[in-house]
């Protein structure tokens, strides 16, 4: 079976500074994977380059069975990736339900068919209660989820979740592990996250790549991976969010 | 076309330039630090050049216009320490529309303060030593530009030595380097941008009383110096005192040779145009430092 | 009917009605106060909507201006003929402009002084150009007052003043339209975060020429009715930079980016300045410069105290 999605061998330098190099790595449809590695190890350097926010320097980024890399972050949405940002952006002059329905509308032309879409998307987000709310009234985990149900709302195949868990409270962060496994069970989409926090990683992820220094060092599930040695020198064992 | 008659344009044009530079100077201080769009500025401008008339011939007082500096500098400085902590400084962090708005108020304000006091008529400086030009060769230069000259230059240089070895000065390009560093680190932020847009405003006068000994002013004067000020702001490169003075040199000497060239009045389409094309191809402009 | 729509019906009911007990002066006051609102509604569209800001729209009222008065003026060409013809160029003239500086990222600030310099080089050409009559300007025929002549655009001012509220009507129908649609989400979108805007599928580039396109064709109807109205075109006065700026104190001063913002605004500065006019004729204070400082003071407390405009203020008072 094709992977939904195929990284193979991308490579990005900034000004000499070679932030990733030859990463490669797959993604199965309907699984849940994740990157992880400390900081300045290249995981939203790749994030951008799915997302078309940059270009890869060398290699192909296949989704679907179809190259994306080089394409624009509009047409990378388009194609069925959908995308949160590590730093919130809601669109703070809107209400929540106009948020998300900015998103609902790539897929649904009419305002009253993206409205419906919206309120289900953000009732799988428990956000419906805040429809009416201006987005900048909202804490942080509330504009987490609407991060996430903005993005949901394109209806993507493929759902980018850019350390979704920074900044979040133990309590919240179990609930936002929550409601993504409900999200992922009643849709099946696939999702690949950033992330720092483990317990989010061990909980959620059925596959875990572990980045350092711009390479991939590790591969295999939550449980292996915290037993690799190689990861246990360079990440595990320096700072865990656990 | 002679080559003296050429040379005699383009000095001229050097000459005026540094005037419109340190006018401009004022604006890149502003716009650097404060991040204010100073839309009145043309207007401060047309202010000084009046102050000046009334010091000279209006007060009985014969004030010629380069001592005038003094006393309308003092008072521009006040002026604008004060428009800006009362007036400008909760506008700092609107969205520039706001901003704009309102300068354009000022602006009406100050434009027909003028038209009410002293009619629309243009008024102007006779000095004694207006007719006296210095000759070199077959170049005969203004005594009056170049007094303007030189006292624009010498302004400029005090400012360049203020901001690069006085502590204030420090402080001050600390705030437009890095505003939330700026206060935390402790810097007194709304008294230095008040001290900020007084320098600018100070920047004005000097050019104002120099500006007025070569041309005479009306009130409708102010909107053609602010988008002067500006496009040799953007042409010479924010946040570069030299280029302020880099890009006034260029555009006086363009619209001298343009006047000379095509058409005088239609002289500053040439600016305009080197506005539009250093906006698209680079925005940092000569001698701005890349953001 | 909801509150807010008796209230809208109210004041169109109000307005249509207007000539029948409205002299001469103050219907054309009122036809400035529709045709400023109109303008200001169709320069909203661009910054309210997609909040890119352009001090330099009255280079769309001129253009528009001169081409369909050039068109009447040297060819006979009626202006009915003459204002798709306006409307095509402008909308050719932003959409240069728009690629041009959204293909070089210019924003803010600086897209600002990039419509200006615009509007200014297109002025000094236009003093240069001996089609447009130059510094001394175009003049059009004045045709005979009576009649009702639509095709050449020549009336009674009661003509004018209807041309004008319907345009204004249409405006606001269109814009009301427009802030439901998929169109107003995605413009909005933009004007808060581009960055966000593009991962969720929008072409930023794509739909910020649009708004700029429809916001200068809405600009040249202004343009081409002005130049049939006023029958005469001056480089300085049409190209100018206080044109521009009358033209967005209306939206500004009533509220950026909402529906009645534009007309709020129009109204109450050209009555704000008609009413000091008459106050100091009344006082007999004749030194001119002193209405237009106090019409500056109030805008600055205006602009001061009340920084989303009267509009969002004045609707929770009123609640509507």
């Amino acid at each position: 079976m094709t992977a939904l999605l195929e990284v193979n061998g991308i490579s990005k330098s900034f000004r000499g500074l070679q932030a990733v190099s030859n990463a490669s790595f797959t993604l199965q449809e309907g699984s849940i994977g994740a990157l992880i590695g400390p900081n300045g190890a290249g995981k939203t350097t790749i994030f951008n380059m799915i997302a078309g926010v940059l270009r890869p320097d060398a290699g192909t980024i296949v989704f679907q069975s179809r190259p994306i890399q080089g394409l624009r972050p509009d047409q990378v949405c388009l194609a069925g990736i959908g995308r949160t940002f590590q730093l919130v952006k809601p669109f703070a002059g809107l209400t929540v339900l106009e948020n998300v329905m900015v998103g609902a509308f790539l897929r649904e032309r009419s305002p009253t068919r993206a409205r419906t879409l919206a309120l289900q998307t953000l009732a799988r987000l428990e956000l419906d209660g805040k429809a009416a709310l201006p987005a900048s009234a909202l804490t942080l985990p509330d504009r987490k989820r609407l991060e996430v149900a903005r993005a949901l709302a394109t209806r993507p195949k493929l759902l980018l979740l850019d350390e979704v868990m920074a900044g979040l409270r133990p309590t919240e962060t179990d609930q936002m592990v929550q409601a993504l496994r409900e999200l992922h069970r009643a849709s099946g989409t696939t999702i690949l996250l950033i992330e720092h926090v483990m317990r989010a990683v061990m909980a959620l992820a059925d596959h875990v790549g572990v980045l350092h220094q711009g390479q991939v060092i590790a591969r295999g599930t939550p449980g292996e991976i915290v037993r690799h040695p190689a990861v246990l020198a360079c990440y595990l064992g320096e700072e865990t969010e656990v | 076309m002679s080559a003296d008659l050429i040379a005699n344009v383009v000095i001229a044009g050097v000459l005026t330039g540094l005037v419109y530079g340190l006018m401009a100077l004022g604006l890149s201080v502003i716009f650097g630090v404060v991040r204010v769009v100073n839309f009145a500025h043309g207007e401060m401008m047309t202010v000084a050049m009046y102050a000046a008339t009334v010091l000279f011939a209006g007060l009985g007082l014969g004030l010629d216009p380069f001592l005038a500096i003094i006393p309308v500098g003092a008072a521009f400085f006040v002026f604008g320490y004060a428009l800006q902590w009362v007036v400008i400084n909760p506008f700092v962090t609107r969205p520039e529309h706001a901003q704009f708005m309102l300068l354009v108020a000022v602006a009406i304000i100050l434009v027909n303060a003028l038209l009410a006091i002293f009619g629309p008529d243009a008024r102007g400086v006779q000095t004694d030593y207006q007719l006296d030009s210095l000759a070199m060769g077959g170049i005969l230069i203004d005594k009056t530009r170049l007094y303007a000259a030189g006292v624009a230059l010498a302004t400029a240089l005090g400012l360049l030595v203020f901001f690069k070895k006085t502590r204030v000065g420090t402080a001050i390009r600390a705030c437009a380097d890095n505003h939330l560093g700026a206060l935390i680190v402790g810097l007194h932020v709304r008294r230095l941008y008040a001290l900020t847009f007084g320098i600018g405003a100070v920047c004005v006068a000097v050019a104002g009383c120099a500006m007025v000994a070569l041309v005479d002013v009306t009130p409708s004067a102010g909107p053609a110096f602010t988008l002067l000020a500006f496009v040799i702001v953007i042409v010479g490169g924010l946040g570069s005192m030299a280029g302020a003075l880099l890009g006034g040199v260029l555009i006086g000497v363009s619209e001298a040779l343009a006047g000379l060239l095509v058409a005088p009045s239609a002289k500053s389409m040439f600016s305009f145009g080197l506005l539009i094309v250093v906006l698209l191809l680079r925005p940092r402009g000569l001698l701005g430092r890349k953001t | 009917m909801t509150r807010s729509g008796r209230a809208l019906a109210l004041i169109g009911a109000l307005l249509v009605a207007l000539p029948a007990f409205a002299g001469t002066y103050a219907l054309s006051v009122a036809t400035l106060i529709l045709w400023f609102a109109y303008a200001g509604q169709a320069w909203n569209v661009m910054m309210g909507f997609a909040g890119q800001l352009s001090l330099g729209h009255a280079l769309y009222v001129g253009v528009a201006g001169y081409v369909a008065g050039g068109l009447f003026v040297h060819h006979g060409v009626p202006p009915v003929v003459g204002l798709p013809v306006a409307m095509i160029a402008c909308t050719l003239g932003g959409l240069a402009i728009g690629s041009l500086a959204f293909r070089f990222g210019i924003s803010g600030v600086y897209l600002a002084l990039l419509t200006i310099a615009f509007a200014e080089f297109t002025r000094i050409g236009f003093d240069h150009l001996a089609w447009t009559g130059g510094p001394g300007g175009m003049f059009l025929k004045v045709g005979r007052h009576g009649a009702w002549d639509l095709l050449n655009f020549r009336g009674p001012p009661i003509m004018y003043y209807y041309a004008a509220l319907i345009l204004a009507a249409l405006a606001l129908a269109l814009c009301a339209r427009l802030s439901r649609s998929r169109v107003g989400f995605y413009w909005r979108a933009i004007r808060e975060d581009e960055e966000a805007a593009k991962a969720l599928g929008i072409n930023v580039f794509r739909w910020k020429l649009g708004a700029v396109a429809l916001s200068a064709a809405m600009t040249s109807v202004a343009g081409v009715f002005s130049a049939f109205y006023y029958n005469s075109l001056f480089p300085e006065q049409v190209f100018g930079i206080h044109r521009s700026i009358e033209i967005i104190l209306g939206p500004i001063i009533g509220g950026v980016g909402t529906l009645f913002g534009p007309i709020l605004g129009a109204a109450a500065l050209t009555l704000l300045s008609d009413g000091i006019t008459e106050s100091f004729a009344a006082l007999g204070w004749e030194i001119s410069g002193i209405k237009q400082v106090s019409y500056g003071v109030v805008l600055l407390r205006v602009v001061m105290f009340l920084p989303r405009g009267i509009w969002p203020a004045l609707a929770r008072r009123l609640r509507l």
